[in-house]
């Protein structure tokens, strides 16, 4: 088992280092449009063909797994820091405030956070470069999607809290920062490491989603989600399989995920 | 043994028969995108219902879908009065509804008293609002009617192609029809069944009654992928209305089934906003304001590609807010607008736009960049952007593309004004141009680059608006169509909206649909409902 995320572990290192390097690998910029190719074959040229508007399809890919892959771990981030901030603040206050928080955590749950999402990005300037849109949009995500960590955090920060090792940490002196800074916080720390790597193929998977309904990543900017756009329709089913690399390339990538932090749940 | 005998010839004559029935009833099948609203051929206003009303409404006359003129039908033959405010029937007689009914004058004053309830809110109706007073509807004999308008009504006749006459009389109410099916069935979000209607009136010219098809199932189907699917299987007998990607995946499987008929009423366009009180930038809505920097942009697009493209060839570069297709009213003189950026560079040049390091300035030292919105989901306005967007990298424009959600959109283009450009189709269902006058009018509402204006605020916008009020008042149709023409002219010079492509009509029919002579107005396919037949020994009419 061990091997197997080991291996899990390479392809992700792979793949990030694949995407950082697009810039060297890509054969051609992602935007440019070769108009007499549009939809064409895999060639020497053009290994993964092309797309609908002639656009390079290996380029987007690398360039779209960039963007799928680096921004959702910043999401991921911003959402665990969020989630530590208010769940953690819950779990060691306690009382009133704990309830509180976790009310409005239980509303914000409820709430439609696709439909949110698409309401909340309807309001954004329209004149933004499409990189911005997808920092954006990445930002958004982490922005909204800290609830369900934060719910675990306070759990086990109010466990903590209750536990001998913060008890004798009392009985010796410490209290508010230091009892925080030096005793729940790195007692914590497993928690929100899972709850990060956790978050990484969600978020890769909401984009994909969002992609999917045409409110992902900006033209020309590539995305998995973008480029799983391109399976819409059955048809692409037939005799087109290079159709599928973008999504073969998400399917490994989230499993290698959840293979890689199998460790990471056993921690938490 | 001989009751076990006489059970079985019993259920050999019946399974026999039945078996016979089921040979001998034609069913022809297709897929509605969405429940219809309603039954009443009155309150329609979405298209699934459209197709009820066509498949079972009778009319005073039809406009033929291939020819673009008016046939009759109920009425044998009709007069528009002088003053252009009046029509007169004259009615078939000998016809019934469906239920048995006897059809006459009464029934069309009845159906038009219905129309114009204003408690009925009929969609149809609207259009036969015309100034204030009463509509007057007169019986003058058996089988003459008159109805009068307050005012004059542009195209009168053309409209009573969508009212389906009602029954005075029949305890069915608006279910007792005229048309050559009727309602037998209504399965709510799964099909509705039409049955022939036993009273229809049409014969073919051997003296058969029609329609030749015994029952029409309208299955309810939103998802595109499995209309296609099934019509592949033969589970359904056409699709009505196909994208250029259907069309060519389906082109490659069977090539027979697959009918182009050409440039059809819908066209794509963009806009800039022009709306003073927008919340942009002042140098910003100056350059939307300009003709010379709208023409450029017009100019730097593509439009041959866009066809070729996105609509893999299945539409041409649009010229007019008449299509093409629009036999009569279409300004022939206008071609569409060559793809030349360097002349829309020396034009911008000319206004004080000048590029520096491959980035367009304009004369203050703005580079020139603005956002396009379009309606999310829809891959091939995305497409379009998305070729948009490299030709005006060309000229050295940055465009941003933003797909929103369709209320979202609409709301910046109706109510907040927040956009710099829209990419948006126009769906087009009537050929008199004078349904566009919300369009074109500068107080009219859907006037979307500058709406709701006191007063024109350009001299070209003044002319507009004054040659739709003039062919909106002529009763000479070459008059109105010189001014039509002028209005489309002055439409290409000014380029409020710069018009991209118009789509073709692609469709899908199975061999097995006899008689099927597809068109670019709807209802594409089923426009001859009552003429088409099933089976393989007919030809199809190709």
């Amino acid at each position: 088992m061990k091997g197997v995320r080991v291996a899990a572990i390479l392809f992700l290192a792979a793949l990030v280092a694949a995407s950082l390097l697009a810039g060297f690998l890509a054969p051609v910029s992602y935007a440019h449009q070769f108009r007499d190719l549009p939809d064409a074959a895999p060639s020497h040229q053009h290994p993964l063909g092309t797309d609908d508007l002639g656009r390079d399809r290996l380029s987007r890919l690398l360039y779209g797994t960039r963007v799928s892959l680096l921004l959702a771990p910043a999401a991921a981030l911003l959402s665990s820091l969020l989630a530590a901030l208010i769940g953690g603040s819950a779990g060691f206050v306690g009382g009133w405030l704990e309830a509180a928080v976790m009310a409005a955590t239980d509303l914000f749950l409820s709430l439609p956070w696709l439909f949110l999402l698409i309401t909340v990005r309807a309001l954004l300037p329209l004149n933004v470069s499409p990189v911005t849109s997808v920092a954006i949009t990445f930002a958004l995500l982490g922005c909204l999607g800290w609830a369900a960590a934060a719910r675990v955090i306070c759990a086990n920060a109010h466990k903590l809290c209750g536990s001998d090792m913060v008890l004798l940490a009392r009985a010796t002196g410490s209290s508010g920062f230091r009892l925080l800074w030096r005793h729940i916080v790195p007692n914590l720390m497993p928690v929100l490491s899972a709850q990060f790597w956790i978050s990484i193929p969600v978020f890769i998977l909401t984009e994909a989603n969002l992609g999917v309904l045409g409110l992902g990543v900006a033209e020309p900017l590539p995305s998995w989600g973008s480029l799983l756009r391109e399976l819409e329709s059955f048809s692409t089913f037939s005799g087109q399989p290079w159709h599928f690399v973008p999504l073969a390339l998400l399917i490994l990538a989230v499993s290698c995920f959840h293979l890689a932090l199998q460790k990471q749940e056993a921690w938490a | 043994m001989k009751r076990l005998n006489l059970i079985s010839i019993t259920l050999a004559v019946v399974l026999g028969g039945a078996g016979l029935h089921t040979q001998a009833e034609s069913q022809l099948r297709f897929c509605i995108g969405a429940e219809p609203k309603t039954l009443n051929p009155l309150l329609v206003d979405d298209e699934a219902s459209d197709t009820v009303r066509y498949l079972t409404g009778g009319v005073l006359m039809r406009l033929n879908r291939s020819t673009q003129q008016l046939e009759p039908e109920l009425a044998t033959s009709w007069k528009l009065g002088r003053a252009g405010n009046s029509i007169s029937f004259t009615l078939r007689q000998n016809v019934r509804f469906s239920d048995g009914t006897v059809f006459s004058a009464e029934d069309v004053a009845y159906t038009v008293e219905r129309l114009l309830d204003p408690a009925l809110h009929s969609p149809t109706g609207d259009s036969f609002r015309a100034g204030t007073g009463k509509v007057v509807t007169q019986i003058t004999g058996s089988n003459q009617v008159t109805v009068t308008f307050p005012a004059p009504i542009v195209g009168l006749d053309k409209l009573f192609d969508q009212v389906a006459i009602l029954s005075s009389r029949s305890p069915k109410k608006e279910m007792a029809v005229l048309g050559p099916f009727y309602v037998a069935e209504d399965k709510a979000g799964s099909y509705l069944l039409l049955r022939r209607n036993p009273n229809y009136w049409k014969h073919d010219a051997a003296g058969r009654q029609l329609p030749y098809i015994d029952t029409v199932r309208l299955d309810i189907q939103q998802n595109r992928d499995i209309e296609m699917l099934r019509l592949v299987r033969g589970e359904i007998h056409f699709i009505n209305s196909l994208n250029a990607e259907y069309y060519d995946k389906l082109a490659a499987q069977a090539p027979g089934m697959v009918f182009d008929a050409g440039v059809s009423l819908d066209a794509e366009q963009m806009w800039f906003n022009q709306v003073p009180g927008a919340p942009l930038p002042t140098y910003k809505k100056a350059w939307f304001s300009s003709t010379t920097f709208r023409r450029a942009i017009s100019a730097s697009i593509n439009r041959e590609d866009l066809a070729r493209i996105v609509f893999h060839g299945h539409a041409r570069p649009a010229v007019s807010w008449v299509s093409p297709a629009n036999k009569f009213w279409f300004n022939a003189k206008l071609q569409p607008h060559p793809f030349d950026q360097k002349s829309a560079l020396q034009a911008l040049a000319r206004d004080g736009f000048k590029m520096q390091s491959g980035v367009l300035h304009d004369r203050e030292g703005h580079a020139v960049e603005f956002s396009i919105i379009t309606n999310a989901g829809n891959k091939v306005r995305e497409r379009m952007a998305a070729m948009i967007q490299q030709d005006l990298s060309g000229i050295g424009i940055r465009l941003n593309v933003v797909t929103l959600d369709f209320p979202a959109l609409i709301e910046r283009i109706t109510r907040s004004f927040d956009y710099e450009a829209c990419l948006l189709g126009l769906v087009n269902n009537d050929l008199d141009p004078d349904s566009q006058m919300n369009v074109w009018l500068s107080s009219a509402e859907n006037h979307v680059w500058n709406p709701n204006q006191k007063t024109a605020t350009t001299a070209w916008e003044a002319e507009i608006d004054r040659l739709m009020h003039a062919q909106a008042s002529a009763l000479d149709v070459n008059k109105r169509k010189l001014a039509i023409d002028r209005v489309q002219e002055i439409a290409w010079q000014q380029e409020p909206f710069i018009y991209l492509v118009n789509k073709n009509s692609l469709s899908a029919v199975s061999t097995a649909l006899n008689n099927a002579h597809p068109v670019v107005l709807r209802p594409q396919v089923y426009w001859n409902a009552d003429q088409l037949s099933l089976g393989s020994g007919a030809s199809k009419g190709r």
